[in-house]
């Protein structure tokens, strides 16, 4: 295990738009190991695996594989020199079956031009078996579920013969379950002979499954070395450049009056199936209250909910104690209410406006002067939020789209997460952006929070529920599971059986508790 | 006047069969793009100039074959143009379409000025007709045999491509491909198949389609080419697919349906209706089979968007 398979030197990056995405890398992995990527979104891993797998040509730098130079100009070339890449968004075909997105490209025919189906499926259920990946080969790609679509993808990247395989980020979707799922077969690739690169933003993972890591900083390459030589801490100081605080220090909750509450709200979905079930929270000024929940039990329903984008099937909604009929998000954003939505990147931003735009849109009615705005204030004000949230962006025209993930993030907050805010519903606000955005994002709710605002934090991340909240309610197919007023004692694998519904508290003394 | 005395008859049911054969080609050219993620806008334009590359064909081969021949070829570069246009010079290609629908109406206009020195059709050609054919047995059944046989040769052959295009869709590669060409384009490439093949080969077959089409208008509905002849058959084919949800037996039926809204004017305007009004018919059909198919496909879509959040 000394030789390197693949080895990427000296790699130059520059994108159109002149930014350098990669600058002087280094990258080599050996055979048979399971080699993290690691460093922060904009770091550059993304491109430097696009490079890899012939998405992108570098300008500078040689790739060599095998001792061989080789140059990768296009996936196709990729896969045939046996590497294969799963990509965060799936590549696959929802109508089709796994069977055939795996036969697709090379599928076998009979009588010359037919699709031979008997042999698609038997292919497909061969590979499946031979790697002991539990998974439905006939299943409609549409009917999956996350887990079962990217154990599709990584057979459909053997199936066409790779050798190294690229993983983007595979846990960002996964449920803990199927994390553990996923990294049992990449255990047994490995054993195979397999070369796995798995790009990760979660030290944790990365600790307890890979062999090496290689740190980028900044679109370079800071550091390789043997997971089993050190540390969380190290890594991710090498990661962001400075310590971060893995454990954020905060103030006791000061809770006040009653700002946000439900009363039996109650939604169904077309099918008639209750997504929410008579649903009563309550939500007070000065704290955080976590949501926990295994995805699809209700969370997201919950946010659009409070803030309009959904109407419930019965059941009101209180703010301030106060009845607001019909909410919409309008509505909402008078009653002070702000909004993190899930999906930054088609609800949080406008893509194609600029940062300055995306951060201001709210607060237009202050920059008026007659029908005229005034610009210099916007472009002055906007500056200072771009610093105050440390958004990375050449100037506040710069489109929203142009960033990446965790700075478009910063961009919503930064708009969000303004002084006047009194309920913030947070939905997933971290996932899938660097440690040092998120960072920024948890202290900024905790501030917002000790200045007496009620937060409502959505997220699959239980390490940050439990590290933030002050209380935490447990969705479970539509009801509250389980309520704990004070997170200091509770555990990862507690909340988790609340979440799969193995414990769970009476109805009435969930309520009792929440709304007593 | 008794309305269903117009419609009952077998020859109100073999002039909706006669009537559907451009409309049913021009629907499966359609639905192949389609199936590729083309909004294939163009074959109206596609139709248009293959039915005056047909009759051209015929009068200067004295060969009706070769007609067939010069509008299948003729179909087929117009569709790999609009190709070429949209994938490989990045033309916008809904405006890719328009424009060469446009370009089709006064380009086939000027060509037939040049070689006739008319303006209105080319009568004066004598570029004649593509044949009927008698089907044996069942041309002696009553009633069926007035409907079913008789027909021009093309009308047949739009029968025996539905069969076709149906395989090839759900039971070759190519179908595979093409099916995955328009919903994940991504994962094509991600398997290492060339996207523009994909759609170029639809494009093809759409072209080829579109071809046939255009060749029984100028030799099979009628046999000269006049101006404009086409009258929106395209558009209406892009609406047939929309309403069959681009699944060709389903794009077909409702090439038929708006096929008998068509024969049905014809035989309207023999009745004191005003023929301005009859005329609108396979148009208002075709609105309305829209807006029912768009408030059906809105009522499931919210359905499937409440389930998958």
């Amino acid at each position: 295990m000394n030789d390197a398979l693949l080895k990427a030197e000296n790699i130059l990056k520059v994108y159109p738009n002149g930014i350098v995405a990669n600058r002087g890398v280094n990258f080599e992995v050996q055979k048979g190991e399971i080699h993290a990527l690691i460093g922060e979104n904009g770091a550059g891993k993304s491109t430097l695996m696009k490079i890899l797998f012939g998405i992108e040509t570098p300008e500078e730098g040689t790739i060599t594989l095998n001792g061989q130079e080789v140059s990768i100009d296009s996936p196709k070339k990729a896969i045939s020199l046996g590497i294969g890449m799963v990509h965060q968004h799936f590549m696959l075909v929802d109508s089709l079956s796994i069977a055939e997105n795996i036969a697709l490209g090379h599928e076998p025919l009979q009588r010359g031009m037919f699709l031979d189906r008997d042999k698609i499926v038997k292919q497909a259920g061969e590979l499946a078996e031979r790697y002991h990946f539990e998974i439905d080969v006939n299943r409609v790609v549409r009917d999956a579920s996350v887990g079962v679509k990217q154990k599709a993808e990584i057979l459909k990247a053997l199936a066409r013969g790779a050798q190294i395989l690229i993983l983007d980020e595979p846990t960002a979707v996964l449920t803990p379950q199927e994390t553990r799922e996923l990294f049992v077969e990449l255990t047994t690739l490995r054993q195979e002979g397999y070369t796995i690169i798995f790009i990760s933003h979660k030290l944790k993972e990365v600790m307890e499954i890979c062999d090496r890591i290689t740190i980028m900083r900044h679109g370079r390459t800071v550091d390789t070395c043997l997971v089993k030589d050190t540390s969380p801490e190290e890594i991710s100081r090498k990661m962001v450049g400075r310590d971060v605080v893995l454990h954020i220090e905060k103030q006791p909750a000061k809770r006040g009056d009653v700002c946000l509450e439900t009363r039996s709200v109650t939604c169904e979905n077309v099918f008639g199936k209750r997504v929410l079930d008579a649903l009563n929270m309550r939500l007070r000024s000065g704290e955080v209250l976590g949501v926990a929940g295994v995805e699809g039990n209700g969370q997201s329903e919950l946010a659009e909910i409070l803030f309009g984008l959904r109407q419930p099937s019965s059941g009101e909604v209180l703010i301030k104690g106060s009845r607001i009929g019909r909410l919409n998000p309008s509505g909402c954003r008078r009653c002070k209410v702000a909004y993190i939505p899930e999906d930054r990147m088609r609800i949080g931003v406008a893509a194609r406006e600029s940062i300055l735009s995306n951060m201001l849109i709210d607060k237009v009615d202050r920059y008026l002067r007659g029908p005229f705005l005034k610009e210099k204030e916007m472009n002055r004000d906007a500056e200072k939020l771009l610093a105050e949230f440390t958004v990375l962006a050449r100037t506040v025209d710069t489109p929203a789209g142009m960033l990446s993930g965790g700075n478009i993030q910063k961009v919503v907050a930064a708009r969000e997460m303004t002084e006047e805010a009194q309920i913030i519903i947070a939905e997933q606000p971290t996932r899938g952006i660097d440690p040092g955005a998120s960072e920024i994002i948890r202290r900024k709710l905790l501030e917002l929070r000790d200045k007496g605002a009620a937060v409502l934090l959505i997220s699959a991340d239980l390490n940050e529920i439990l590290e933030m909240s002050d209380g935490v309610i447990v969705l479970h197919e539509g009801k509250i599971n389980g309520y704990f007023p004070d997170t200091t004692a509770l555990t990862e694998e507690e909340l988790g059986y609340y979440m799969l519904g193995v414990k769970k508290q009476s109805r009435e003394s969930v309520e009792a508790a929440l709304c007593g | 006047m008794n309305f269903w005395e117009y419609v009952f008859t077998p020859s109100f049911a073999y002039s909706v069969i006669r009537v559907s054969t451009p409309l049913v080609l021009a629907t499966l050219g359609v639905v192949i793009t389609s199936k590729a993620g083309i909004t294939n806008i163009g074959m109206e334009g596609v139709m248009l100039t293959s039915a005056l590359a047909a009759v051209f064909g015929s009068a200067f081969s004295g060969n009706i074959w070769v007609g067939l021949l010069a509008a299948i070829l003729c179909g087929i570069a117009a569709s790999l143009l609009l190709g070429y246009l949209s994938m490989q010079l990045k033309v916008d290609g809904a405006l890719a379409c328009i424009v060469f629908n446009n370009m089709a109406i006064g380009g086939t206009v000027f060509a037939m000025y040049t070689v006739t020195q008319d303006k209105g059709n080319t009568i004066s050609l004598h570029s004649g007709s593509l044949p009927q054919i008698q089907i044996p047995i069942l041309k002696e059944i009553p009633v069926l045999g007035e409907i079913f046989s008789n027909h021009n040769v093309l009308s047949y052959a739009a029968l025996l491509l539905t069969v076709v295009i149906c395989v090839l869709l759900s039971k070759t590669a190519l179908g595979l491909r093409i099916q995955a060409a328009g919903e994940a384009p991504q994962a094509l490439s991600s398997v290492g198949v060339d996207l523009k093949t994909v759609r170029y080969t639809a494009l093809g077959i759409s072209g080829l389609l579109g071809g046939i089409g255009g060749a029984f208008m100028s030799m099979g509905y009628v046999s000269w080419f006049s101006r404009d002849m086409v009258a929106g058959r395209g558009f209406i084919a892009l609406a047939a697919d929309a309403m069959g949800n681009s699944n060709p037996v389903g794009a077909v039926l409702s090439a038929m349906l708006f096929a008998m809204a068509e024969a049905l004017s014809f035989t309207l305007q023999t009745t004191s209706i005003p023929p301005e009004l009859v005329q609108m018919l396979p148009y208002l059909v075709t609105i309305i089979g829209l807006i029912t198919y768009s408030i059906k496909k809105s009522r499931s879509r919210s359905g499937k968007s409440i389930v998958s959040n």
